[in-house]
């Protein structure tokens, strides 16, 4: 049953005391891993349909909403987080390998694009609350996405003239009404790349742990499940974002 | 003994071109006018991305069944959460009245 | 068997180290489900003063005990508690933590760690919970409907959410714990076909732990967001959908009564078979009844909201397959009964308990079945006939299971027999009392008493005088066992390792078992419940 490398009478120093291989710790925590992905999968998931449904009720909102926010920045941000991905896999296989080197600085390289990811986002949610955004009234400006609201710039985040620059045969009342509906958009908006950020930030403090323990040589052909672990973990947020994109910031740019 | 036949850096790269090609296609799909697809288009495009991520930088291509049915319990369990939710919004003005 | 007189092990896992530290901090699977025993007995007490205020003040039609403010914490506090700290953690947690990997043939479960992390957050949940009440109670009812709970009342809401939120990783973290360990931790020969029932009931809840929780932990955040930061997500003043609310919290709202039914169910299993002295009927059915229910229980949230305003259509599939989810249920039951059927039924506490189990859990389920039917459910959801069916199947079903299981193992965890006659005592009086209370609320729910009034109309006095009789009666049942069990402790007689004579590797350690589980891994080559066909029940030291 049990086929380790070591021999029986010798223990690998990682190896925990309830199990009797390191072959079955690496499967147990592996899946493990997985099942608790499956966790993740599920509280996400309660998210985006709360946000399909809204999304189908409030259709015009929505479609403003999205257009109002930056999607080359949306945009880049993907590309840095597949980018991070690629990194994390590299620091698998890295460690796998035992290359300690290249473990390091694959870890590192993944921390400083999920670093960049998180920085882009510091800025878009900064636009929004300029731009009076942000829903509810007890963070920020206050919500009004139908006025704008910048002392420079009158029409900053002014979406209800947005709305009628893509199809002036909309009445100012409806638009005006569109706008007031986008509260909801942006409150899905926040909740879901909060909840996506805030799962970041603790993948943050995983991969630092990692790169103490990759740099101080820990990782090798026999024992490398941490990093593996991490690396379904991150592999995980990215997918998430994935999804994000396209819903939050696509969801309909050909009117403009 | 774990070597379930890993990736190697040559096949993370691939996969990391695809999924940048994935990007920029649905970002360029959003601007084309396709009116109901749209939104189908955009979204096949992520669950491809999200199954090359799943396969080779998660490993699942080579992982034991167990992992393939726990994923695909989860995307089933999300299925029904949604489905029958919607099932509920999507019905409601159909009364024979 | 050659031993005369059982001897207590002179090293196991209660001896085996001193100190709070050692306990705090403990790995021990063993050690974790004492720990949790201690805690969610405190939060059944809790949960059950609260009860016991609200019989009170239901003894009288026009509420002289408290403000109809008041009652409506009472409630809400009577259900969050019971609910979230006693029932869902009860059976899984401390004998689902104790045994599991014993019956498995294994050392401790998968993820040490990560079981005593469990304790620490259901900790962690229960603190939220005190400060909660020390701050008054929550006041909206247990399934905190939205706008109420987000907009209107003035109710520490968010710091309750938080603490089920917390508890609810617990469970979580406990249902991974129970799957990775039954797939990858079984000894040599312990085939999914050799598995105990009960371990088979546990992976089942475990599933629905760990995909079903998770929703009703962002259900809590966005009611926290909405309710902290004033956006409208459910909230119709603010363009949000209240039925969305109960969508969300009832995806995991119900399949968590098939996580709080499903190990009680596994118990009920184990018991009946030993006290039959019969191998159990139909193993793989009940086996697959258990899958079935978890999978079936997540397709039926909606029976909860027919009057809500759903579709009808949508409410029409609901129902249907809310009869469907029936069917397993009965499954076990009719096995059970044929189990015990030209079985030589000893009526020994634990039986008692299983007996009871059988009964009332079928009238709580077939009395699911009559709030299933739309057009009837108009007339008794919210009812008395609501709140008479759940405390059937949870009080009558899970509490009697998990007090059954409690006397089962007890020999097992401690080492020591429970003194037989006050445990049949208690049985007896636990049985009447809980009739006593809840069966007039069927009564009461058709002749149409709503639920959560703090008052009614004077015609429904007697039966609600009725009940809270049997809920005094019911309290002196439930106390008994505290003084019985602690008073075994110290002078219980010594168990052996198996004192019924039961099947099950569990039986094959000694009372209390060693800290590692087993002096040598067991290798497994008979089926389960192969009682009758081969009396030597080998003692392995």
């Amino acid at each position: 049953m049990s086929t380790s490398q070591t021999t029986t009478t010798e223990h690998h120093p990682a190896l925990a005391q309830q199990f009797d291989s390191m072959e079955q710790q690496q499967d147990a925590s592996t899946f493990g891993m997985w099942v608790f992905l499956l966790t993740e999968i599920m509280m996400f998931g309660g998210l985006f349909t709360a946000y399909l449904i809204y999304r189908i009720k409030y259709y015009d909102a929505f479609v403003a909403g999205s257009t109002s926010i930056s999607v080359g920045w949306g945009f880049t941000n993907t590309l840095v987080l597949i980018g991070s991905s690629f990194t994390m896999a590299m620091a698998v296989w890295a460690a796998q390998k035992g290359f300690r080197k290249a473990q390091v600085w694959f870890l590192i390289g993944t921390m400083v694009l999920g670093a960049a990811f998180l920085g882009v986002k510091a800025k878009e949610y900064h636009d929004k609350w300029d731009e009076c955004h942000i829903p509810g009234h007890i963070i920020g400006k206050g919500f009004n996405a139908w006025g704008g609201c910048s002392a420079t710039d009158p029409k900053l985040g002014n979406i209800a003239d947005e709305i009628r620059e893509r199809d002036p045969k909309v009445p100012k009342v409806s638009a005006v009404q569109t706008a007031k509906q986008t509260e909801i958009f942006f409150s899905f908006y926040f909740a879901m790349t909060g909840l996506h950020a805030f799962h970041m930030v603790i993948g943050f403090g995983l991969l630092s742990w990692l790169l103490w323990r990759a740099y101080k040589g820990e990782f090798g052909p026999q024992y490398y499940t941490p990093v593996e672990l991490g690396g379904l973990y991150w592999h995980f947020v990215d997918i998430v974002w994935i999804y994000l994109f396209p819903l939050l910031y696509l969801i309909s740019r050909t009117r403009t | 003994m774990s070597e379930h036949g890993h990736p190697t850096p040559k096949l993370y790269a691939i996969i990391l071109a695809c999924l940048v090609v994935g990007t920029v296609l649905t970002y360029r799909a959003a601007f084309w006018d396709m009116g109901i697809f749209n939104p189908v288009v955009a979204l096949t495009i992520a669950c491809t991305k999200a199954t090359l991520v799943i396969l080779f930088f998660m490993h699942v291509r080579y992982s034991s069944k167990l992992t393939k049915i726990t994923i695909s319990a989860g995307f089933f369990w999300l299925l029904i959460m949604i489905t029958m939710s919607l099932s509920d919004y999507l019905t409601r003005t159909f009364l024979p009245q | 068997m050659s031993i005369d007189k059982p001897v207590m092990p002179e090293k196991h896992y209660l001896n085996d180290n001193y100190g709070i530290r050692s306990w705090l901090l403990t790995k021990d699977h063993k050690r974790i489900a004492i720990l949790y025993l201690f805690s969610i007995t405190v939060f059944f007490f809790i949960g059950g003063l609260f009860a016991g205020l609200i019989r009170l003040h239901l003894l009288t039609p026009n509420g002289e005990l408290f403000q109809a403010d008041t009652y409506n914490r009472l409630f809400t506090m009577h259900g969050v508690n019971m609910i979230f700290f006693f029932l869902i953690p009860s059976v899984p947690a401390v004998i689902g933590n104790f045994l599991i990997p014993i019956m498995i043939g294994t050392k401790d479960l998968a993820f040490p760690k990560i079981n005593l992390l469990s304790w620490y957050l259901y900790i962690g949940g229960a603190t939220f919970s005190l400060i909660t009440l020390l701050n008054g109670g929550v006041d909206t009812g247990w399934t905190f409907y939205a706008p109420l709970s987000s907009g209107y009342v003035k109710s520490p809401v968010i710091v309750m959410a938080v603490g089920i939120l917390i508890v609810g990783f617990s469970s979580i973290f406990t249902g991974l714990n129970f799957i990775v360990t039954v797939h990858r931790m079984r000894a040599p020969g312990m085939t999914w076909g050799r598995l105990p029932l009960f371990v088979w009931a546990n992976y089942a809840a475990s599933l629905i732990m760990i995909l079903g929780t998770p929703v009703i932990a962002i259900t809590l955040i966005l009611l926290a967001l909405e309710r902290g930061f004033h956006i409208g997500i459910f909230d119709p003043k603010l363009g949000g959908d209240p039925v969305l609310f109960q969508h969300m919290f009832w995806f995991y709202s119900h399949p968590a009564v098939y996580i709080m039914i499903l190990p009680g169910m596994g118990v009920i299993s184990e018991i009946v078979t030993c006290f039959s002295r019969k191998r159990v009927f139909g193993y793989s059915f009940i086996a697959f009844s258990s899958i079935a229910i978890a999978v079936f229980g997540f397709v039926v949230w909606a029976h909860h909201m027919f009057v809500a305003g759903i579709s009808v259509y949508s409410a029409l599939v609901f129902s249907l397959l809310s009869y469907a989810v029936a069917i397993p249920s009965a499954v076990k039951v009719f096995n059970w009964t044929a189990t015990m059927y030209k079985g030589s039924v000893k009526m020994d506490t634990p039986m008692l308990y299983a007996m009871a189990f059988i009964g009332l859990f079928t009238i709580g389920g077939l009395t699911g079945l009559f709030l299933a039917a739309l057009g009837l459910d108009i007339h008794i959801h919210d009812t008395y006939f609501v709140v008479a069916h759940f405390h059937y199947v949870m009080v009558g079903g899970m509490v009697t299971a998990y007090l059954g299981g409690l006397h089962f193992w007890w020999p097992k965890m401690t080492g020591r027999m429970y003194p037989e006659a006050p445990a049949k005592l208690a049985a007896l009086i636990t049985f009447i009392g809980f009739n006593l209370t809840f069966f007039p609320q069927f009564i009461l729910g058709y002749m149409g008493m709503p639920r959560r009034y703090w008052a009614y109309p004077p015609e429904f006095q007697v039966l609600n005088v009725l009940s809270s009789a049997g809920a005094s009666v019911l309290a002196v049942g439930f106390i008994l066992p505290l003084f019985y069990f602690l008073w075994s402790l110290k002078y219980g007689e010594v168990a052996g390792d198996n004192p019924w004579q039961a099947t099950g590797l569990e039986w094959e350690t000694t009372s209390p078992p060693p800290t590692h589980n087993f002096h040598h891994i067991p290798v497994v080559t008979k089926d389960p419940y192969a009682y009758g066909e081969d009396e030597e029940v080998p003692v392995v030291h």
